[in-house]
């Protein structure tokens, strides 16, 4: 088994996982029916793509693993997700701002993974691709609404995309493993993504009439959720999600 | 609050199979780009369709109820209007 394959998928897995999980808070809570209902099925979308990507995990790993066994049963120092995934919902306008910086993200990234050479990860890309495109749309469109909609609206969206600045640099820094997997053409090299996120940020902000944190481009980010490394929300999100299989394991309903 | 809400949309929903739009409900949403993208989110989740009308309901005017009676129940007793009194010929099987 290739473990710098295994460590990579279940990162793209845990990505998809927490940002979905959070999104799920949403349920029932949205500002509108509408958006409620929006926000819900992107994080079913991310959390599908998940699964494949634990699916994929398990079927490498073997051992009696299933999909259930990584989110379930590991500790938070397993998980590999960025942290701008784990963060709090905050407002409406801070979750519109994680999920535009992510979703660019996710875009760029994912047109790059269906030329992976591994084609289990290329196949798992070229069908998210497809709902990452409309979740980039959606959050695109949200930014525009509320930066270019009432003076409370446009001072919210830019409170929150300053608040959320140091967070995005991390997604463009590769582990140790997936710089191995780079050289035999299995995950894109995302340093190179960096320069397309920026212009899809710029071009939204700019029509968003938001101002786009200049200067602060390279500036310090946070980092270490490839590592394990992670802020204190993790920890909560896992407790939560892991309760009721660690008191009855095994449980099913 | 219900003069700051956003004005009512109605969605129509073209099926797969289907050749026309049809009418599946209606949703608040401050533009028609909105509207559309919602509809998407709040319709077609189901794979119900594969086009998307929006329209603005008070674009849509329609029959008062009061007139009911003098507008549809003269056609009650008109039943030669249906064209079931016609001799078909044998040659035509699929009528």
């Amino acid at each position: 088994m290739n473990s710098n394959l295994l460590n990579y998928v279940l990162q793209l897995a845990d990505n998809g996982l927490i940002y979905g999980h959070r999104l799920s808070e949403w349920c029932g809570h949205g500002p509108i029916l509408e958006v409620d209902m929006a926000l819900s099925n992107i994080a079913l979308d991310s959390i599908g793509a998940a699964r494949s990507f634990y699916q994929y995990a398990a079927s490498m790993e073997g051992n009696g693993k299933t999909e259930d066994s990584y989110p379930y049963l590991r500790e938070v120092t397993d998980f590999k997700n960025a942290l701008i995934l784990e963060l709090p919902n905050g407002g409406f306008a801070d979750t519109i701002a994680r999920s535009f910086f992510f979703d660019a993200f996710q875009f760029h990234f994912y047109t790059a993974l269906c030329h992976s050479t591994d084609k289990q990860i290329a196949g798992i890309a070229e069908k998210s691709l497809k709902e990452v495109t409309y979740h980039l749309r959606f959050s695109s469109e949200w930014v525009i609404r509320l930066g270019d909609g009432t003076e409370e609206s446009k001072q919210k969206i830019q409170a929150a995309i300053e608040n959320i600045w140091t967070y995005p640099g991390e997604l463009f820094e590769p582990s140790v493993e997936e710089k191995a997997l780079m050289l035999e053409g299995i995950a894109p090299d995302i340093t190179l993504l960096k320069s397309s996120w920026n212009d899809t940020v710029a071009k939204t902000l700019e029509e968003a009439t938001l101002q786009f944190p200049i200067g602060k481009a390279d500036a310090w980010h946070h980092s270490g959720g490839k590592k394990g490394i992670h802020t204190e929300y993790l920890g909560f999100i896992l407790a939560e999600m892991q309760h009721m299989q660690r008191v009855y394991p095994g449980c099913e309903w | 609050m219900s003069n700051t809400e956003w004005p009512l949309w109605e969605i129509f929903i073209r099926s797969k199979a289907g050749l026309d739009h049809k009418h599946v409900g209606s949703l608040h949403a401050s533009d028609a780009q909105m509207a559309i993208e919602m509809a998407r989110d709040v319709y077609t989740r189901r794979q119900e369709g594969i086009s998307i009308w929006a329209v603005e309901s008070l674009h849509i005017h329609a029959s008062n109820p009061d007139d009911a009676a003098a507008f549809f129940d003269p056609m009650n007793d008109k039943v030669y209007r249906h064209p079931t009194f016609y001799d078909l010929p044998d040659e035509l099987t699929h009528m």
